[in-house]
């Protein structure tokens, strides 16, 4: 095989074929576009519209680049060839990339499991001011968790679901990112609208679905929606807002702005197709989104054995041609390092960046799910102490002087208070008024919903018993 | 709740109905070992006969591995180990695209979707896209793709396509669908409608127990892809006598549990506990109900419909999916052509609204017990 690629005539037939195979100019330009390693931008070779022309260059550069190798004995880089898509050198040699490295893409992280900050790390400084809010909002977001989960016990609420263990995730990559940049939630991520000044109390209405809550009361509790706070509206679909978020991203870039769309997911999310499809049109569109990757373990019962068989979610983003980091999501600072410069390059680049958090799911998967049915208590008591998110920070905190034991106290005394008085509050504030069950469907109700507004309206009267007494009509 | 189902059971056993021979000749309930079972226990005991009686059958999807969210797999991975009882990856589209490609190979794939609301993903691999056409997005066939391609357009043409060389019969999809009085938008869904609009798939949803197991027997032994919608607010509370042995309830059948003359209701799932209260209400004030559980939507029962139809000159039907495009339409213009000269009334529908399922305001969405018997006293008024 070898041979026959060294014959100058064999050569010319080749690139004959392949030449005349390409379309218009435009199409060949796309596929000569050489781009460096590592990002820089993309250089695009000049391609002369003549087809004839074309071909003849490309044979110089096919025949110069074949007679360069005849000096030496190597094998590798016998012959360049342009197939669409670029230029590639062949090998004589039957060669399968491996499934997987033989290490594992390394874990980057600036604290210790004890809080303490690692020699040599490299993170992005933060503040005193902006340090404390991180802190005091990760213990806020565990303990709104704490009372909301325990209010769906009492039958107060019908339903929950707690992002225990995730709290550095939440509101490290929050901290990050400008209020500008628009959110495309999973429905584990409550912590960005904290950060961002959601108010307890509006978390509660939304969680009662009361006249206040700014769904209308329309979704189960935990679909939160801002767009005060650039927060897309939470849809229990799994990855659906992944492709959604490259679209807006898109946006973003085309008016120019000084913004990115970023987008949360899980590590079950990130088998759906939606996924495929978002990361794709990313690198294509060249669009300013961040994907972050929550891989906490576990989709309710499904570990990640059974999710993928590749080193996690980080290593995918070379196969759409995306720049990738793995991250220990439990270590705040470091989350907010690789945020905080992922959404630099992003918008500076007009690039597309994958952030896998690695994390644990300490809580079950909602208030309808008991994960000691599939998992052992002692291995989320484990995580729960060892490598907790908030007591990691707070050490490194504290270590500059910036907390403590009082601080600690006065803020979760604060915060009970804060969450007992919102629930109390909405618990008693009216539903959304019957009308807005047929708002919204279109921008204006058609026809046809008016008139099963006033059906509904007179099976009402004639049954008043059916129907809640809290909805007024 | 438990009463009514159980006069559903004792129903099936009583002979000399007009339908007689449409009524189901199954085993007699209190003559073989009965056990009281719920609904995700029949289920589950349907499964565990289907995987006993043919060693290649499979049962998968998110979660099946420790029994399931709602816990119709339990103990089946014990039992017949995990290379055929196991979790798949977070994808629909796949979970239903390699059991097509199970299937194809001979076995039988019973797939689980763990929520109907999350099925559309899958919907592409029941209906296919001719490989020649080309990005064009005017073409409904496209747009389908990007509305779950495996069903719609794999599943229901594998066998038309190729002439018969090949099919996927073995494929049983199976769905918890229907409200549950909390699940808002994504955990309250009715699909079905979506799916009678496909040629080449069954469309299947039981109303108890006792026929889940036995519908869902037939839906796994039967050569065709079937959609298995299963009534999840049933899931716990519904409990009957289900016999323990393993048998089957015909495909395309439906059932007449309640006779009367006045009216004809028609429903399906767990909307049908809702119209036999109508129709004990309405039959104090002197109207004679006859009730009829469609079971398989597609290809659904005609005859049986048409049969009662004819005799009391009204109908009525019932389902929880928003009215407009709802199964409901294609029953009623069915009978109209079938019954034009014997209708008394204008066919009546009382099913959910034309919204998204709506959270605080499900109970005002709902066809509700005193919306259905308003509608058959104003059917009967006409």
């Amino acid at each position: 095989m070898a041979q026959h690629l060294k014959s100058s005539k064999s050569t010319f037939l080749n690139v004959l074929r392949h030449s005349l195979a390409f379309g218009s100019p435009s199409h060949a330009s796309r596929h000569l576009r050489q781009k460096l390693p590592h990002g820089g931008p993309p250089s695009i070779k000049k391609v002369s519209p003549n087809p004839l022309t074309r071909l003849c260059n490309t044979m110089v550069d096919t025949l110069s680049s074949s007679h360069e190798d005849t000096n030496n004995e190597s094998f590798t880089n016998i012959q360049v060839m342009d197939f669409p898509g670029g230029k590639v050198s062949f090998t004589p040699e039957i060669h399968f990339i491996s499934e997987s490295n033989e290490e594992r893409v390394p874990c980057y992280r600036v604290l210790d499991d004890n809080g303490q900050q690692l020699p040599n790390s490299q993170f992005v400084p933060v503040s005193k001011e902006i340090a404390v809010k991180m802190y005091s909002d990760m213990v806020t977001l565990q303990m709104m968790d704490n009372i909301f989960y325990e209010a769906q016990r009492q039958g107060r609420l019908s339903f929950y679901a707690t992002a225990y263990g995730e709290e550095a995730i939440n509101i490290a990559s929050a901290a990050a990112l400008s209020p500008d940049d628009v959110i495309f939630p999973q429905y584990r991520e409550p912590g960005v609208l904290l950060w961002r000044g959601f108010t307890l109390q509006e978390f509660a209405n939304q969680c009662f679905g009361n006249k206040s809550d700014y769904g209308k009361g329309r979704q189960m509790p935990v679909h939160y929606g801002s767009n005060k706070l650039n927060y897309f509206t939470v849809s229990a679909t799994i990855a659906t807002q992944l492709p959604n978020a490259v679209g807006a991203a898109y946006s973003l870039k085309m008016d120019g702005k000084d913004a990115c769309a970023v987008t949360f997911f899980g590590d079950g999310g990130s088998s759906e197709g939606d996924f495929h499809a978002a990361m794709n049109f990313a690198a294509v569109m060249e669009a300013p989104v961040l994907f972050i990757c929550r891989n906490n373990g576990w989709a309710i019962s499904t570990p990640t054995s059974d999710q993928f068989r590749s080193d996690g979610v980080v290593v995918k983003g070379r196969a759409y041609g995306i720049r990738s980091i793995r991250v220990d999501g439990n270590d705040a600072l470091a989350m907010y390092s690789a945020v905080h410069e992922a959404r630099e390059m992003a918008i500076r680049e007009h690039r597309p960046i994958l952030i896998e958090a690695l994390t644990y799911r300490v809580g079950h998967h909602s208030t309808s799910d008991d994960s000691t049915r599939y998992r052992s208590a002692d291995e989320i008591e484990w995580w729960n102490k060892a490598r907790n998110p908030l007591s990691r920070f707070r050490t490194w905190v504290e270590s500059n002087g910036w907390w403590s034991d009082e601080a600690e106290s006065d803020l979760r005394s604060r915060i009970k208070k804060e969450m007992l008085e919102a629930i109390r509050v909405a618990e008693k504030t009216e539903k959304p008024n019957l009308n807005h069950m047929f708002s919204d469907v279109y921008d204006v109700p058609p026809l046809n919903l008016r008139e099963q507004e006033l059906l509904v309206r007179q099976a009402i009267k004639s049954h008043p018993q059916d129907y809640p007494s809290d909805v007024p009509l | 709740m438990a009463s009514l189902l159980g006069r559903f059971c004792r129903k099936l056993v009583v002979p000399g109905s007009a339908h007689g021979s449409r009524m189901i000749s199954t085993t007699a309930c209190d003559s073989e070992a009965v056990k009281s079972l719920n609904l995700y226990s029949a289920i589950n005991q349907a499964l565990h006969i289907a995987l006993e009686t043919d060693p290649r059958s499979y049962v998968f999807g998110e979660d099946v591995g420790f029994g399931g969210v709602f816990r119709c797999t339990t103990g089946l991975a014990e039992r017949f180990g995990k290379n055929r009882v196991f979790n798949t990856p977070l994808c629909e589209q796949g979970i239903v695209g390699f059991g097509i490609g199970l299937a194809a190979m001979g076995n039988r794939a019973v797939v689980e979707i763990q929520f109907a609301d999350y099925i559309y993903p899958a919907f592409d691999q029941v209906k296919r896209v001719f490989p020649t056409l080309e990005f064009d997005f005017s073409t409904a066939e496209f747009l389908i793709r990007g509305f779950n391609s495996q069903i719609v357009n794999e599943a229901a043409k594998f066998r038309y396509r190729s002439g018969n060389q090949f099919n996927c019969g073995g494929l049983t999809i199976r769905a918890p669908y229907g409200a549950v009085g909390h699940g808002g938008h994504y955990h309250s869904q009715s699909p079905e409608a979506f799916f009678c609009h496909v040629p080449g798939i069954k469309v299947v949803i039981p109303r108890s127990p006792r026929e889940a197991k036995g519908l869902l027997l037939s839906s796994i032994r039967d050569p065709n892809p079937v959609v298995f919608f299963e009534p999840k607010w049933l899931y716990r509370q519904a409990v009957e006598e289900v016999p323990e042995h393993d048998y089957m309830i015909p495909l395309s059948q439906a059932e007449v549990i309640r006779e009367g003359n006045d009216i004809t209701l028609v429903g399906w799932g767990a909307q049908l506990t809702v119209m036999e209260q109508a129709c004990l209400d309405a039959e104090k004030e002197g109207i004679s109900c006859e009730l009829i559980d469609l079971k398989t939507l597609l290809p659904w029962d005609k005859e049986t419909v048409e049969a009662s139809v004819k005799k009391t000159g009204r109908l009525l039907i019932s389902h929880e999916a928003p009215v407009t495009g709802g199964f409901g339409a294609e029953i009623s213009a069915t009978i109209l052509e079938r019954c034009f000269l014997k209708l008394e009334a204008p066919v009546s529908r009382v099913c959910g609204l034309d919204t998204p399922f709506p959270l605080v305001f499900e109970p005002f969405y709902m066809p509700t017990k005193n919306k259905i018997l308003d509608a058959i006293k104003s059917t009967v008024n006409y």
